[in-house]
């Protein structure tokens, strides 16, 4: 096997005539987290679905844990493990059969073993023996990601794991795909996110009306993208100009009557930015203070806001 | 392991979750088992007086009872299955390259199943109200032969429109027309009371040959012609759903 646990190059799907994945390549190596990132409709889920043989690609070659998706699909399905966007278990078994079923089908040795680890691991010893259904959104989630891990799969795929989650639960999530990759996992996970591909990838895709628009480790995307900034507001054009004057490396905006400086967002150089804005008298009708997200990727590396790209 | 055992040693895992389905949820149960009996005891005890069909009432009604009890029961499995489609269920199991045939096959032994438990019942409370079959022990076979085969045959269609339903309350609306055909049968009273129009469609759809072979065969004096186009329209009824259920299944992901 290569280093690659995941080869893409010129994989395309169409539905009639609209493209939905209009030709991407990427690689991902073994035992890292490879994070694809983009809008709702941008083709992530196409992407899961192409890569976990459950739909077939109009054109491209992928190989999979060394394995051609075309030719060997079985060889595949034996090293992936998927967790979809909505958890798939079953709402009239409890925890433990849920996962003894995916035992069962996997023929995995000493089963109840496997199971009552995974509960452990997962935290949910307690409801083990109650339906599912009585479960909470983060509970199933985990339930879903914890039938994935039967069996040990080498790649994981986890399409939009903690959509829909409260903060809490979604750190939970972020602690076990760590874990996950301490074990030497290969994670590939979608997000909307971008603190979510922050935090957990060693490599960002970024994905956009079907085509890979950047890629790259997440501080070289955000080389890419405004750092955290301060806006300012002013009611006239003349204190703006002012202010421009005093303000190096900031960007105007006549029509708005706003200037973007960049800053780290810090107390200190807010102050700072404050006090010599007071020395000259200037006052600013509106101080905020912009951390990036998702929106200003997109404004970016494509010209246009994520809503528009869904828009679109 | 062997390619025959492997697809059958996840059918019967796929069998027993099923299975544990149907225990566990009582409004399937009242739909497949209670329910034909309620019918059965409001036909018998509170119409059947009206009618005049010859012989004893409950004589005449209990094969209709039975079909009816068949297809009461496939309104659930149409929901079951698209609720495994639509919750990301039969993704999942098709990821794991879970046999494709357990997947549904499984489905289709527990409709049969209960389909056959809900005959047990409507004969067991048959003989309670003074049901006098005519039936041989070799008449009784094929009345099991019968029920099997449209359980069997009824159950892949059910499976292939629950598959191709968008929404769960779609599928249950699908099987509507196979709950309704009974009705529109010689299951209550003989085609020939009815009014023109009426009369043709109930002579010439499929339940009517069925429920006059069960019929037949129940008084003794099974007829040929009958139990052939019965055996005729439930294996049409199968292949249909069978090529119907796989096609559905491999396309959508």
């Amino acid at each position: 096997m290569t280093s690659s646990a995941i080869a893409v190059s010129g994989l395309r799907k169409a539905y009639g005539d609209k493209a939905v994945l209009d030709g991407i390549d990427f690689e991902v190596a073994a035992g890292s987290v490879f994070s694809l990132l983009g809008p709702n409709g941008a083709g992530k889920t196409t992407t899961v679905n192409i890569l976990t043989t459950l739909l077939t690609a109009d054109a491209g070659t992928v190989r999979v844990a060394g394995h051609d998706l075309a030719t060997a699909t079985k060889q595949v399905r034996a090293a992936i493990g998927v967790t979809g966007q909505f958890a798939a278990v079953d709402d009239l078994l409890s925890g433990r059969e849920n996962l003894q079923l995916m035992a069962d089908l996997k023929r995995v040795r000493s089963g109840g073993q496997v199971v009552g680890g995974l509960l452990e691991r997962f935290d949910l010893v307690e409801s083990a023996d109650k339906l599912a259904s009585t479960y909470s959104g983060g509970m199933r989630r985990k339930l879903d990601l914890a039938m994935t891990l039967v069996g040990s799969p080498q790649i994981i795929f986890l399409d939009e794991p903690t959509t829909g989650l409260d903060p809490r639960s979604r750190r939970t999530m972020w602690s076990i795909v760590r874990e996950l990759v301490a074990e030497g996992t290969t994670i590939f996970l979608t997000t909307q996110y971008l603190e979510e591909a922050d935090q957990l990838a060693d490599r960002i895709a970024v994905l956009d009306g079907g085509r890979l628009v950047a890629q790259g480790t997440s501080d070289e995307l955000k080389r890419q993208i405004p750092g955290t900034h301060v806006r300012l507001r002013f009611t006239d054009a003349g204190e703006l100009d002012a202010a421009t004057r005093l303000l190096d490396g900031a960007l105007r905006d006549d029509e708005e009557l706003t200037l973007r400086v960049p800053s780290d967002g810090e107390s200190k150089s807010l102050r700072a930015l404050l006090d010599r804005l007071d020395e000259h008298t200037i006052n600013a009708q509106e101080f905020s203070v912009h951390t990036p997200d998702l929106d200003d990727v997109f404004l970016a590396l494509t010209g246009r806001t994520s809503e528009e790209a869904i828009a679109k | 392991m062997s390619t025959v055992s492997l697809p059958l040693a996840d059918s019967a895992i796929m069998l027993r979750r099923n299975l544990k389905h149907t225990l566990r949820n009582p409004v399937t149960v009242f739909n497949a088992v209670l329910f034909p009996i309620v019918l059965m005891l409001m036909f018998v005890k509170v119409l059947g007086g009206g009618f005049d069909v010859g012989v004893a009432y409950i004589d005449y009604v209990t094969p209709g009872l039975l079909v009816m009890a068949i297809s009461y029961g496939l309104g659930a499995t149409a929901t079951e299955v698209n609720s495994d489609m639509t919750t990301g269920v039969i993704n999942r199991l098709k990821v794991m390259d879970v046999s494709r045939g357990a997947m549904l096959s499984g489905h289709v032994i527990i409709t049969t199943v209960r389909a056959l438990v809900a005959c047990a019942a409507i004969i067991g409370v048959a003989f309670l109200m003074g049901f006098d079959p005519g039936a041989s022990a070799l008449d009784w076979l094929g009345v099991v032969g019968v029920l099997v085969l449209l359980g069997f045959a009824a159950s892949w269609l059910t499976v292939a429109m629950g598959l191709s339903a968008k929404t769960v309350e779609s599928a249950g609306m699908a099987t509507v027309p196979l709950i309704m055909l009974p009705f529109l049968s010689s299951a209550f009273v003989p085609a020939d009371t009815m009014g023109a129009g009426v009369r043709q469609f109930v002579e010439y759809q499929p339940f009517t040959p069925i429920i006059e072979t069960l019929r037949g065969l129940l008084a003794g004096n099974p007829s040929g012609s009958d139990a052939i186009a019965a055996v005729a329209w439930c294996a049409a009824f199968a292949v249909l759903g069978y090529v119907w259920a796989v096609s559905t299944f491999k396309k959508r992901a």
